[in-house]
C-alpha cells in the first residue's frame, strides 16, 4: 500500500516538473543546433608557478608602498608601488582566470520574465482591495488633497535657501565721485593708464569680489571714440573703463586686442573674454563685435579729478553680468 | 573509512539555515557572462566608481568646505601670504602635507574621468547594438540618468577647491542657471545664497552635492542597473548556438569571477599609476579665484567640453520683449543643447521602435552596426553633431597650439555643425549597407577564395 502511494507520488511530481519545464532541456541545443558549451579543466603548464610568482611580487610591491608612506611619502613612488602591486594582482587573477582554474562556456536558458497569465488576477487583487467602499471618488479626491499638502509642506523649507530675486542682481558699488583703486587699494591716476595698456579697478572701501565692483581701464586715442552722444564726456583723455564681468557668462574679461598700428589695422581696440571668446568694441561704448554675448559691457562715465586722480562720474550704464528671464534692460 | 568533513559545509549551513542563502549563491555562481570585449566598458565604470568612492572618502577626510578667506602659510612657497579660502587651503594641505594626499586626490580626478568616458563608450556599445530595446529600455534609462548623475557630479567635484578654474566653472554655471525660462533668476540666487560669487553657504551646499546627495543617487541607480541585468540575463551576440531564448557565455565561478576582479586590479592599477605619475589639476599653479580674475587657454574637464563649445559656437541671440529679457543668450549652449541630446537619448527606444527599426518585438540577442544601417547612422549623425560641438569647446587652443584664427574657427565649426552629421550619415549608411552584404568582417579577415589564370586562359583556385 505505501510502495504504491510512493510511486504515485512519484508519478505526480514527475508531471508537474513536466508541466513546469523544470525538467525541459536545460540548455541543450536544439535539434540541428551546434551545442557551444564545454568544460576543460586541468591548469596550463607553468600557470600555477606564474601566479604563484605574480602574488608574490603584489605582495613585496604592497610592502614597498607601506614603507614609503612611511618613511618617504613620494607621490611618484607611492602611485609607482601601488599601481605595480595592482598591476600584478590583476596578471595574476587574469592568468588564474584564464589558465588554471576550468575554462567553462555553459549555455543558460533565458527565465521568461512576463506572466501574461497573472496579470487579469494581479488586477483584480488591486481593484478588490476597493472592494465594499462606496463614496471612491471622494476618497481619491480627499487622499491626493492630502498628497499634495504633504509635498508641499515637503517642498516649502526649500525657501529658506533664499534670498528670493532682490534688486540686488543688479546692485553695483559705483557712485558719483568714488575714487578707482587698484588691487591694492591704491587709488588709480589718469597718466598711469598708457594706450595699450590695460588695468583693473575697483571703486575706493568696496568688497572687491562683488560682481558688481571690478572694471577694466584702457586709454585710446580720443579722436577715435564712437561713443553715442549722452557718453560724449564719459571717457576724458580718452581713458574709458566697462564692467570687467562679462555679460555673456560671468567670466573675468582679461583679454586686451590693442592694435599696434590703429591707422592700418581694419579693428579697432576691444575687450575679449577668455571663457567663450565674447569681444567687446572698446571705441563703440561696449558693442559686442563677436561671440556669443547679447548685450554690450556696461561702461563707468569717468572722471578726473584736481589730483589727477579717475572717479566715477556716475554709475554703470547697466546691470551687470549674465541676464535673466524678465529682468530690465 | 576516513571521515573529513568538508570545510565548506558550516559556514554555508550556517548562512543557509538563517537566509537560505544557499541558491541565492548557486543563482550567482552559475551567472553566465557573454564574452565579447565591450561588455567590460560597463564594468570599467562600476570599478571607477569604487575607486572614486574610497579616494574620495580619503579625501574627505582631510577638506573643509569654507569659503572663509585666511592668509596662506602652507608648504608652497609661490602662494605665501596671499588670501585664500579655506576649501583651497585644505585641498593644498592635502596635496603636499598629508602622506598620500596628493596621490589619493589626482587617482581621484584621474578615475572621475575614466568614470565618465567608461559610461559614455559603454552608451555607444548599447546605442549602435541596439541593447536598449525592449526589454532592457527601462535599464537604458536608469543608465542614461547615471550619465547626467556623473556629469552633474564631476563638475561639483571639480568646483569645490575654490582654486580660480573651478570659480570660473561656477561663474558659467550660474550664468546657465540664471537663464533658465521663468526660474532662473530665484533658482541662482537661491542656490547660491545671493548673486555670484554667492554666500558662503554655497560651498556646503556643493560639498553635501558632492559627498552626499549625488553619489547616494549614483549608488543606488547602480544597484538598480546591476538588478536588472540579473533579472533579465545579459543580452548577447548572434554565434553559433546563441538564441533569443538562451546566453552563452563563462559562468561566474570561477573563470569570470577571476577576470573581473583581475579588470578591477587593472582598472585600479591605471588609475593609482595615473595618479601617482601624471599630473592633474595642480591647483596651486591656477591660484584662488576671485570674480575678477580669469585666464586664457583654460579647459574644463573632458565631460564639459560639449558644453563649452555650445555656448562659444551659439551666435550672440537673445530674446527680449517690452523692454525685458525673455532668454539670455548662455540658454541656448548651456542648457537647451545638452536638454535635447539627453532628451534624444531618453526618447531613443521609441524612436527606434517607432520609426527607425520599426520593430515592437523583445531582443536579446544584439545587433551588429551593420545589422541596422538606419540606425546605425542615425547614431553617427548624432556623435558627430556632439563631436563638433565638443572640439568647438578647444577651439582656443587650436589658435594656442597652431595658430589657427579663433573667429575662423567659430565659423568652421558653425559650418561643420551642420554640415558634418550629413555626411557621416550618408558615409555610415553606405559602409554598414556594404559590410552587411559583404558577409565579411573588416577585422577577421577575407574569406573568399584566390585564384590564378592558368595557361589555358581559364582560372583556377589556389590554396593559400
Amino acid at each position: 500500500m505505501r510502495g504504491a502511494a510512493r510511486a504515485l507520488w512519484r508519478w505526480l511530481v514527475a508531471i508537474v516538473l513536466l508541466r513546469s519545464g523544470a525538467l525541459r532541456r536545460r540548455g541543450r541545443p536544439l535539434p540541428g543546433e551546434v551545442d557551444p558549451s564545454e568544460r576543460h579543466a586541468g591548469a596550463a603548464r607553468g600557470a600555477d608557478l606564474a601566479v604563484v610568482v605574480l602574488l608574490l611580487a603584489t605582495a613585496l610591491l604592497a610592502a614597498c608602498f607601506a614603507a614609503l608612506f612611511v618613511l618617504e611619502p613620494d607621490t611618484q613612488l607611492l602611485g609607482l608601488a601601488l599601481g605595480l602591486a595592482l598591476g600584478a594582482l590583476a596578471a595574476a587573477l587574469i592568468v588564474a582566470g584564464r589558465r588554471l582554474v576550468p575554462q567553462e562556456t555553459k549555455v543558460e536558458e533565458r527565465p521568461a520574465l512576463a506572466r501574461p497569465d497573472q496579470l487579469a488576477p494581479a488586477a483584480e487583487q488591486l481593484r478588490a482591495g476597493a472592494e465594499g467602499i462606496t463614496r471612491r471618488r471622494l476618497l481619491g479626491a480627499a487622499a491626493g488633497a492630502a498628497g499634495a499638502g504633504i509635498a508641499a509642506a515637503a517642498a516649502i523649507p526649500v525657501a529658506a535657501l533664499g534670498p528670493g530675486i532682490t534688486d540686488q542682481l543688479s546692485r553695483t558699488p559705483w557712485r558719483a565721485g568714488r575714487r578707482l583703486v587698484d588691487e591694492g587699494g591704491t587709488p588709480v591716476a589718469a597718466l598711469e593708464v598708457r594706450t595699450g595698456s590695460f588695468l583693473t579697478a575697483f571703486p575706493e572701501g568696496a568688497q572687491q569680489d562683488d560682481l558688481g565692483a571690478a572694471v577694466v581701464v584702457v586709454r585710446v586715442d580720443p579722436a577715435m571714440l564712437r561713443l553715442p552722444a549722452p557718453r560724449a564726456g564719459w571717457a576724458p583723455e580718452g581713458i574709458l573703463a566697462y564692467s570687467k564681468i562679462c555679460t555673456h557668462a560671468a567670466c573675468a574679461i582679461s583679454l586686451y586686442r590693442s592694435p599696434l598700428n590703429p591707422s592700418t589695422e581694419s579693428r579697432g581696440p576691444a575687450l575679449v573674454c577668455p571663457c567663450h571668446f565674447s569681444t567687446f568694441d572698446v571705441l563703440e561704448a561696449g558693442r559686442v563685435e563677436f561671440g556669443p554675448a547679447g548685450r554690450p559691457l556696461p561702461q563707468l562715465p569717468l572722471a578726473i579729478d584736481a589730483a589727477g586722480v579717475l572717479r566715477a562720474a556716475g554709475s554703470l550704464s547697466d546691470a551687470v553680468g549674465p541676464a535673466w528671464w524678465g529682468d530690465r534692460r | 573509512m576516513s571521515r573529513r568533513r568538508d570545510p565548506l559545509a558550516d559556514p554555508l549551513r550556517f548562512v543557509d539555515e538563517r537566509l537560505g542563502a544557499a541558491r541565492g549563491l548557486r543563482f550567482v555562481l552559475d551567472y553566465v557572462f557573454p564574452d565579447h570585449w565591450s561588455f567590460m566598458l560597463g564594468e570599467v565604470a562600476l570599478y571607477s566608481f569604487i575607486v572614486l568612492v574610497l579616494t574620495g572618502t580619503f579625501l574627505a577626510l582631510f577638506f573643509s568646505p569654507d569659503l572663509g578667506q585666511i592668509t596662506y602659510h602652507g608648504r608652497y612657497g609661490p602662494l605665501q601670504g596671499l588670501a585664500v579660502s579655506q576649501a583651497y587651503d585644505s585641498t593644498l594641505r592635502m596635496s603636499f602635507a598629508v602622506s598620500g594626499g596628493l596621490l589619493a586626490r589626482q587617482t581621484h580626478h584621474w578615475a572621475a574621468l575614466v568614470f565618465v568616458a567608461a559610461i559614455t563608450l559603454h552608451l555607444f556599445r548599447i546605442v549602435f547594438t541596439g541593447a536598449f530595446r525592449k526589454p532592457r529600455d527601462i535599464n537604458y534609462f536608469v543608465g542614461v540618468t547615471l550619465l547626467a548623475l556623473a556629469i552633474l557630479e564631476g563638475f561639483a567635484g571639480y568646483s569645490l577647491p575654490d582654486d580660480l578654474l573651478s570659480g570660473i566653472g561656477l561663474a558659467i554655471a550660474w550664468a546657465v542657471a540664471m537663464s533658465l525660462p521663468l526660474i532662473g533668476g530665484p533658482l541662482a540666487t537661491a542656490l547660491w545664497g545671493g548673486r555670484f560669487p554667492g554666500t558662503t553657504v554655497f560651498e556646503s551646499r556643493l560639498f553635501i552635492a558632492h559627498v552626499f546627495v549625488l553619489p547616494a543617487l549614483l549608488a543606488a541607480l547602480i544597484a538598480v542597473h546591476l538588478t536588472i541585468i540579473a533579472l533579465q540575463r545579459h543580452s548577447q551576440f548572434p554565434g553559433p548556438g546563441r538564441r533569443e531564448q538562451n546566453v552563452v557565455g563563462t559562468p561566474l565561478w570561477p573563470g569570470y569571477a577571476l577576470r573581473s576582479l583581475g579588470l578591477f586590479a587593472a582598472v585600479c592599477c591605471v588609475l593609482v599609476l595615473m595618479g601617482g605619475l601624471v599630473q592633474i589639476n595642480p591647483v596651486w599653479l591656477w591660484g584662488p579665484y576671485h570674480p575678477y580674475v580669469s585666464t586664457n587657454g583654460a579647459q574644463p574637464d573632458w565631460y564639459l567640453g560639449w558644453l563649452i563649445g555650445g555656448l562659444r559656437l551659439m551666435p550672440n541671440l537673445e530674446i527680449h520683449a517690452f523692454g525685458h529679457t525673455l532668454v539670455p543668450n548662455p540658454f541656448f549652449g548651456g542648457a537647451l543643447f545638452p536638454t535635447l541630446v539627453f532628451a534624444l537619448l531618453y526618447a531613443l527606444p521609441w524612436l527606434d521602435r517607432r520609426f527607425i527599426s520599426r520593430d515592437y518585438r523583445a531582443h536579446h540577442l544584439l545587433e551588429r552596426p551593420r545589422d541596422n544601417p538606419r540606425r546605425s547612422a542615425l547614431g553617427a549623425a548624432v556623435l558627430a553633431a556632439v563631436v563638433i560641438v565638443f572640439a568647438a569647446g578647444s577651439a582656443d587652443r587650436l589658435f594656442f597650439q597652431f595658430g589657427f584664427g579663433y573667429e575662423g574657427a567659430v565659423w568652421f565649426f558653425r559650418g561643420a555643425f551642420l554640415l558634418v552629421p550629413v555626411v557621416v550619415f550618408v558615409i555610415t549608411k553606405r559602409v554598414c549597407t556594404a559590410l552587411a552584404r559583404a558577409h565579411e568582417h573588416p577585422l577577421r579577415g577575407w574569406s573568399g577564395a584566390l585564384v590564378a589564370r592558368n595557361q589555358r586562359g581559364g582560372f583556377e583556385r589556389v590554396e593559400p
